[in-house]
């Protein structure tokens, strides 16, 4: 008989942070496979299409960078929060606030053409923050779950935007529960020709250094990194955890509103019910695949923009149902929480004779 | 006649962690009737050792045998089956519950049920053989430290424990609970038991123990019967090495006040909460702060520390009163802080060294400028500590968790004394640390004195106590039952203080 037991590692060896996201995503695949035999399909011809459709071509390429861009911000939000320990399941509700305000914003008439656009990125960024910063202050001031009141909190706006799109924000010209649509001048610019590659992505890109430059060379990153590893230490050693995890919802609501305004901007030009196909909760699973390192969020959230985009191309030609991108997403987060254990713990096996 | 089976024999016993061997090829043998006191400096491997024995880890080599038979152990619930009962520094107790509900935990009856008469019936045995009673169903949470100690040593023994391993159990006693534990031993050893005493304290581990066992780096430095010759300072050499003094403490040169407190309550209803606690600190002077663990102790730590505001009462830093308590507003009047928790609330484990040996001072000029961190400065900065204050790490980058316990002391003394603090407040500050480390500590602390500067030291260690202070001050139920100058303390007087009894001129 062998036993399997798990003692706790005295150091982790480097090459074993960077191997174990790679070996949690290759034994997600593996772990899928079986539901692509399932569906009656060849596993290497299913995967092939599933990635390289993705990646294929000049203008898939490109649509797979428009559809990481919302699950940058959103993978860079719940990075900030989970950083500090603030649990933001939010992310989801953030990024309709921003969308909202953008659609908004965007379809002012009064305001001047040229400052539409930066009003939306910016009004975007505030919405998501303010709406991040209730249930932060729930907890900093009256200790409610952040969990429960983050996730119900995006059923709350989500049925909010709902009701408005139903009456006063109905669009009057097409009658569909969706807003007017943002002027012209508000319409984010399109980077390449042909493509659908616009301002949003390169911003999403900018933000990816910036939230790294703020965890890794600030003393706001420093407090938050502190805060969230033991907050009686930060306590102690004079700093104010209330203030910290405030400052770090505000950041992190304000990068999920800025996926919305960037959806809105460059995409979508108005809000309506699918605005989001859960962007939000798919930004926790990249933060995790990352590491809650903001510079793993790229990749991560390319990995899963490639699942999605190529998941189309995959059922069309395997007749794999199309969900199997869900399942493979759900079994990240699984997987990689399981390689967390072994950052932390290693595993002996022991021959064991019986007594 | 046949010589006797030993009870419990370790041949050979390995341990690594990657390249530290924390054990390697240690033999123990411990006869019934046995008392052994196992010493070592910390990372000697006496914790590994324990827990190779108690099943947390599994050896890289060497045999377990129980009177004369090899056994496995790969759990907690292995040990306890083959007779191996262990007693750790820190309780493991449900407080919310009784104390039969605690004896129950993890020995059901027949079909599931709680076997509360059979409990019974082991909690009179252990009474009537060993004299360790307590009420049934009194809730833990009123217990004293001693009582829920001797919860966890009858928990061992209603599971029918014939080897007891206590881990620094004296630690948290009166010296009065600590006689009384100690004929417990020693009835446990009359009734052919055998126990294992893990200890820093020298002077409890000769009063005790039969035999000595020394760890030095993971291999057995000595074997021997613990007869009256064999002196303390023989035994430190063996621990460390090498002979330790302890410091030399001139006499005191004693100057105006810099720390105050008057009359100070604090709320909530714990056993320690401070109900009019006053004491002043000296400059040149350190100050001891004896009691019971719980007494109010932890509350006055966090008094000073700025990390709980009192109710009522005056508190004054260098003559100016401390209106609205903080870390960082007593951090400003000049107070360095050690706290009891090293790990909880001192340093962040998970993090580098040098992120916990700057956390209180990152926003300061010499750590960060306009929001951003001077990461050369830091670095600089605690590689000069570590060089000054010898503390043994790769460097300023390794997790702050991998640092033994000495070391992560040096890290607190040397983030706290970098900026000269006026006043000095410790608490436990050798708790677990070997002698070599806890004389460094001691002589930071003399220096400190000799510069004129206030320390207050709470300690649970009377033998630290009167080693360092000009006065002793002893808590009882949240108040200060005396102050002893050090010339008319005695361990009496002291022991009495911090049972409550009121001094009789």
């Amino acid at each position: 008989m062998i036993a399997l037991r798990l003692e706790p590692r005295e150091h982790t060896p480097v090459w074993l942070n960077m191997l174990l996201p790679l070996l949690a995503v290759l034994a997600t695949l593996v772990i899928c496979s079986g539901l692509i035999k399932l569906a009656g399909a060849s596993v290497m011809a299913a995967y092939a299409k599933l990635f390289l459709s993705a990646l294929s071509t000049r203008f898939n390429l490109v649509e797979t960078a428009v559809k990481a861009t919302p699950l940058v911000f959103t993978g860079l939000a719940v990075t900030v929060a989970f950083r500090a320990k603030f649990w933001n399941i939010g992310a989801e509700g953030q990024l309709l606030a921003g969308a909202m305000a953008a659609a908004f914003i965007g379809a002012r008439q009064g305001l001047p053409a040229w400052s539409l656009v930066p009003a939306m990125i910016a009004g975007g960024a505030a919405a998501g923050a303010l709406w991040a910063v209730v249930p932060a202050a729930l907890k900093t001031r009256y200790k409610v779950d952040d969990v429960v009141t983050t996730l119900l909190l995006n059923f709350v706006i989500f049925y909010g935007m709902m009701a408005l799109l139903d009456g006063p924000w109905k669009d009057p010209l097409s009658g569909y529960p969706d807003s007017p649509d943002i002027r012209m001048a508000a319409e984010f610019p399109i980077l390449l020709k042909a493509t659908r590659l616009h301002l949003g992505v390169l911003i999403a890109a900018l933000c990816t250094p910036l939230v790294w430059l703020l965890m890794s060379k600030t003393t706001l990153g420093f407090s938050i990194t502190a805060v969230g590893e033991n907050p009686r230490a930060a306590s102690y050693a004079g700093m104010s955890i209330s203030g910290v995890i405030l400052l770090s919802a505000l950041i992190s609501g304000a990068l999920a509103g800025l996926a919305g305004a960037s959806e809105v901007g460059g995409l979508h030009f108005q809000v309506m019910a699918g605005i989001s196909p859960g962007y939000g909760y798919t930004g926790i699973v990249i933060a995790m695949l990352a590491r809650l390192n903001p510079l793993g969020v790229i990749p991560a959230a390319f990995f899963f923009a490639v699942i999605i985009t190529g998941a189309e191309a995959m059922s069309r030609a395997t007749g794999v149902p199309v969900f199997l991108a869900d399942v493979i997403q759900g079994t990240a987060l699984v997987t990689m929480l399981i390689a967390l254990l072994f950052n932390q713990y290693r595993v002996r096996l022991r021959r064991v004779s019986h007594e | 006649m046949q010589p006797p089976v030993p009870l419990l024999e370790m041949r050979g016993i390995c341990k690594y962690f990657g390249s530290v061997k924390a054990n390697e090829n240690v033999d123990l043998t411990l006869f019934p009737g046995d008392i052994l006191g196992l010493l070592g400096e910390n990372g000697a491997g006496k914790t590994t050792l324990m827990n190779v024995l108690f099943g947390v880890y599994s050896p890289d080599g060497g045999r377990i045998l129980i009177e004369g038979r090899p056994v496995r152990i790969r759990s907690s619930a292995d040990a306890l089956r083959h007779g191996v009962g262990m007693v750790h520094q820190h309780f493991h107790l449900v407080p919310c519950h009784t104390v039969i509900e605690n004896l129950m935990v993890g020995r059901p009856g027949r079909s599931g049920r709680l076997d509360r008469r059979g409990t019974l019936d082991g909690m009179a045995e252990v009474e009537r053989r060993f004299g360790l009673a307590l009420a049934p169903d009194a809730l833990v949470s009123e217990l004293t430290i001693g009582e829920q100690q001797r919860l966890e040593i009858i928990k061992a023994l209603v599971r029918g424990a014939r080897v007891l391993i206590l881990d620094e159990p004296t630690s948290t006693l009166t010296p009065q609970e600590t006689e009384g534990l100690f004929s417990a031993l020693r009835s446990m050893a009359a009734a052919h038991m055998g126990v294992i005493f893990i200890s820093h304290k020298l002077n409890e581990v000769r009063a005790i123990t039969n035999k000595l066992m020394i760890l030095r780096r993971g291999k057995v430095s000595a074997t021997l019967d613990n007869d009256q010759s064999i002196s303390r300072r023989r035994l430190a050499e063996l621990m460390c090495g090498r002979e330790i003094t302890p410091p030399a403490k001139p006499p005191a040169t004693r100057g105006e006040v810099l720390l105050e407190m008057r009359d100070i309550h604090t709320g909530g209803t714990s056993r320690g909460r401070l109900k009019g606690v006053s004491l002043q600190a000296h400059a040149g002077e350190i100050l001891g702060i004896a009691g019971v663990s719980g007494n109010g102790q932890l509350e006055l730590a966090e008094v000073i520390s700025g990390m709980l505001a009192p109710t009522t009462g005056v508190f004054r830093v260098s003559g100016r009163e401390v209106t609205r308590p903080s870390p960082r507003r007593v951090q400003q009047l000049g107070v360095g802080r050690i706290p009891e928790d090293r790990m909880g609330t001192g340093l962040i484990t998970t993090l580098p060294l040098a992120s916990s040996m700057v956390l209180p001072r990152i926003h300061e000029k010499r750590f960060s400028r306009g929001g951003f961190l001077r990461q050369g400065a830091i670095r600089d900065f605690v590689k000069e500590q570590m060089q000054r204050f010898d503390i043994r790490a790769p460097g300023p980058e390794v997790r702050t968790g991998t640092l033994s316990g000495g070391n992560l002391q040096k890290a607190l003394l040397a983030r706290e004394l970098a900026w000269d603090p006026l006043v000095l407040l410790a608490a436990q500050p050798t708790r677990g640390l070997d002698v070599a480390a806890a004389r460094f500590v001691h002589e930071q602390f003399l220096e400190l004195r000799r510069r004129g500067r206030a320390i207050i030291v709470i300690s649970e260690d009377l033998e630290e106590l009167f080693a360092l202070s000009d006065r002793i001050a002893v808590m009882f139920e949240g108040c200060i039952n005396g102050v002893v100058p050090i010339e008319e303390a005695t361990v009496q007087k002291i022991g009495m203080l911090m049972a409550g009894v009121k001094e009789a001129a």
